[in-house]
C-alpha cells in the first residue's frame, strides 16, 4: 500500500482534478460546485476581513493581520488537502468537503492581490527593505507552512492507522 | 464598518472565489504539462486590478465603500495565496525546480510589479 508514503500523487492544481472520462462536465462548471465554493469564499472573504478590522494595520508598515492569514490558510488548505486525499478518491463527500472549505473558504481567506499591492505600496513609498521582506517572507514562510500542513497530515494519518496502512 | 457594507465584502469574495474555479478549470483545460497556468493568470490579473482600484481610490475617483467591495472582497476572493504555495511545494516536491522557483519567486515578482503599474496607472487616472 502506499498509504504512508509521505509523497501521494496529491494533483499539483487542487481546484480541478482530472474528469474521468464519461463525466458529464467538468467540476468548474457546475452550477452546483461554483455555488459550494461561492458560499465557502464569502464565509473566508467574511473572516478576513472580520480580522483586518479587529487588528488594522498602520499604513507604511507591514501588514502583519494578512501575513498571519495567508500562512494559516496555506497551512490549513495544505493539511486538508492531504488529509482528503489520503481518505481515498476525490468525490462525493470529499469533493464537497475539498470545494467549500479548500476552494472557497481558504482560497477567499487568503489573498495573494493584497500582498502584491502592499508590497508594491511598500516598495514604491520608499519602504523598499520592509516591502522586498514582507512579500520575500510572505512566500518562503508560506511554503514551510504548505509543507508543514503536508507532513502534519501525514504523520496524523499514521497515527490513525497505527502505522499500518 | 457597516454590517451592509461587511456584508457586500464578504458576498464578493464569494463571488471572487467561484470566478476563480471557473477561470482556473477553463485555463487548465486548454493547457497542457504540470505549471498551474491557472493560478499563476489569476494571481497576476487580480494583483494588477487590485493596485488599480487602490489607485483610483487613493486619489478620490472611487468611493471607500466601493474600493472595499471590489479589492478586498472581489479581488481578495479570486486571488489565492493558500493554492498559490500549494502548486509551488508540490512542484518542488517533484523536483521541478525551476517551475518551482519561478511560480514561488517569478509569480511573486510579477505580481508585485503589475500591483505597482496598477497603483500608478491608477492614481494619474
Amino acid at each position: 500500500m502506499t498509504d504512508t508514503d509521505p509523497l501521494i500523487p496529491l494533483p499539483i492544481d487542487p481546484d480541478v482534478e482530472e474528469t474521468p472520462m464519461g463525466e458529464p462536465r467538468p467540476v468548474h462548471l457546475r452550477v452546483s460546485a461554483l455555488a459550494v465554493v461561492a458560499a465557502g469564499g464569502t464565509a473566508g472573504a467574511a473572516t478576513r476581513e472580520a480580522l483586518t478590522l479587529a487588528f488594522p494595520s498602520a499604513s507604511g508598515a507591514v501588514p502583519w493581520t494578512i501575513l498571519a492569514i495567508n500562512l494559516v490558510g496555506a497551512f490549513l488548505l495544505a493539511f486538508l488537502l492531504d488529509a482528503l486525499a489520503r481518505r481515498g478518491a476525490d468525490h462525493g463527500r470529499r469533493r464537497t468537503l475539498r470545494l467549500l472549505v479548500g476552494t472557497g473558504f481558504m482560497g477567499g481567506f487568503t489573498t495573494y492581490s493584497a500582498l502584491a499591492t502592499d508590497a508594491a505600496s511598500l516598495i514604491g513609498g520608499g519602504a523598499v527593505g520592509t516591502g522586498v521582506a514582507y512579500g520575500l517572507g510572505t512566500v518562503v514562510l508560506g511554503g514551510i507552512a504548505t509543507w508543514a500542513g503536508i507532513v502534519i497530515a501525514t504523520l496524523a494519518h499514521r497515527s490513525r492507522t497505527g502505522g499500518r496502512s | 464598518m457597516t454590517p451592509l457594507l461587511f456584508l457586500g465584502v464578504a458576498v464578493a469574495g464569494g463571488l471572487g472565489s467561484a470566478c476563480r474555479l471557473l477561470l482556473d478549470g477553463v485555463i487548465r483545460s486548454r493547457t497542457r504539462g504540470t505549471t498551474p497556468w491557472g493560478t499563476i493568470v489569476i494571481n497576476l490579473t487580480g494583483s494588477f486590478l487590485l493596485g488599480l482600484v487602490t489607485g483610483v481610490s487613493s486619489v478620490h475617483l472611487l468611493p471607500e465603500a466601493a474600493h472595499l467591495v471590489l479589492g478586498a472582497g472581489f479581488l481578495g476572493g479570486y486571488t489565492t495565496f493558500s493554492t498559490a504555495s500549494f502548486e509551488t511545494v508540490r512542484l518542488l516536491q517533484e523536483r521541478k525546480w525551476v517551475a518551482g522557483g519561478l511560480n514561488g519567486l517569478g509569480v511573486l515578482i510579477a505580481t508585485t510589479v503589475l500591483a505597482g503599474l496598477g497603483l500608478w496607472i491608477g492614481s494619474i487616472l
